[in-house]
């Protein structure tokens, strides 16, 4: 059963802790939480669909359909995120003042709102066909077992939503002069961790060459699959045998998005 | 502004790695089956600092994942269904890799010499 927790926890603690950080980066905004379920719903649709499709989709691009698939996915979810960094940038003072008055809320928020359901649901969706195939195994397996490993499901399953939900209160306790400093930067690392994970499956899929690999290993110091480990690559995109590639995506798209950020600034004339 | 340049820089960077990187290397292939939860061989010698592709059959039911932290690869392999991971080229040693859906049984390694 531990076995089962620690798949399960695994697969929803990326999830849990991007909807914690844009749930809390969002929080003033005018019916966010319809959105944020919406999203939730939509992508345990799309894992469901996903999951069934996966021999179809993996015999895509001369058997790399799923390398190709993962990487659009995750190269989507950072444009996402880039774009809700860069609304942030020249919204956040109307969202501080918004915050600081009790139920005060903005209005100017439907886009960004469906930003927020498409990031959502392709977190979910992410990690979710991978759930799924998982316990679509274990359900077809002997029934005796079945039980114990779909305990061990919803074990792994609360306990990522806790650390999701953890996050998300201890950001709501942040000042609020810090606040969109430090969403802002979560975002921005979320976004350059999701980028490596990208030029991941790009290697895999023979795309792009991984240049030095691994560039360093780690794995004795601080191994990736420990908790503390699985935590920081959640949060930061963390991996101890990364490619030299991947480093290449992670600074290209800090710097990119930074970059957005002070041009989005600059042309709504928005002093911080 | 000196970001900009920085980005260029990689971009460029990026440019230069993708044009000169051995985009038509031999390939080597090798294979693997997974039947009762179990990879054969368990053990799977290939050659050092060559691209390889190891052909994995699921012959089970069930669908089984791939994954190595120390090749960092994850792949999932359809029930009844083959799947081709490209791997390396890698530095000699020893890399461990699970059947992650059942990782008590299906564990094996692939040796580079």
């Amino acid at each position: 059963m531990l076995g089962t927790i620690i798949i399960v926890f695994r697969e929803v603690l990326e999830a849990a802790i991007l909807i914690g950080i844009i749930a809390a980066a969002t929080r003033s905004i005018r019916g966010r939480n319809r959105w944020l379920l919406g999203g939730v719903a939509l992508g345990l649709a799309g894992s469901a669909v996903v999951a069934v499709s996966t021999e179809t989709i993996a015999s895509l691009a001369s058997g790399m359909g799923q390398e190709l698939f993962n990487a659009t996915v995750l190269g989507i979810a950072v444009a996402m995120l880039a774009w809700h960094n860069m609304w942030m940038t020249t919204h956040g003072a109307e969202l501080a003042a918004s915050a600081k008055s009790v139920g005060g809320e903005i209005r100017d928020g439907t886009r960004e709102c469906s930003i927020l359901l498409i990031v959502v649901g392709l977190a979910v969706l992410r990690e979710g066909s991978e759930t799924v195939l998982f316990l679509y195994g274990i359900a077809t397996s002997d029934a005796s077992s079945a039980s114990t490993m779909l305990t061990g499901g919803v074990i792994g399953l609360a306990a990522g939503a806790a650390v999701g939900y953890l996050l998300y209160a201890g950001l709501l306790r942040v000042p609020l002069r810090w606040f969109f400093t430090a969403t802002t930067v979560l975002v921005l690392l979320l976004a350059a961790g999701m980028a490596s994970q990208a030029a991941r499956f790009l290697i895999q899929a023979d795309l792009i060459p991984s240049l030095a690999a691994p560039i360093w290993d780690s794995s004795a110091l601080l191994p990736e699959h420990s908790v503390p480990g699985m935590l920081l690559h959640s949060l930061i995109g963390y991996e101890d045998r990364p490619a030299g590639m991947q480093l290449i995506f992670y600074v290209s798209v800090l710097c990119a998005i930074a970059l957005g950020m002070k041009w989005a600034s600059a042309l709504h004339g928005v002093k911080r | 502004m000196i970001n900009a340049r920085f980005v260029s820089f990689l971009i460029a960077l990026f440019a230069v790695l993708l044009a000169v990187s051995p985009a038509f290397a031999d390939d080597t292939e090798f294979a693997l089956v997974i039947k009762d939860h179990r990879f054969q061989p368990a053990e799977l010698a290939v050659p050092a600092g060559k691209k390889i592709k190891v052909k994995v059959q699921n012959q089970d039911s069930t669908p089984e994942e791939f994954e190595s932290h120390e090749l960092k690869r994850e792949k999932v392999i359809p029930a009844n269904s083959t799947a081709t991971i490209n791997i390396g080229p890698l530095k000699a040693g020893r890399y461990p890799f699970v059947g992650e859906y059942n990782e008590k049984t299906a564990q094996g390694v692939i040796v580079a010499q």
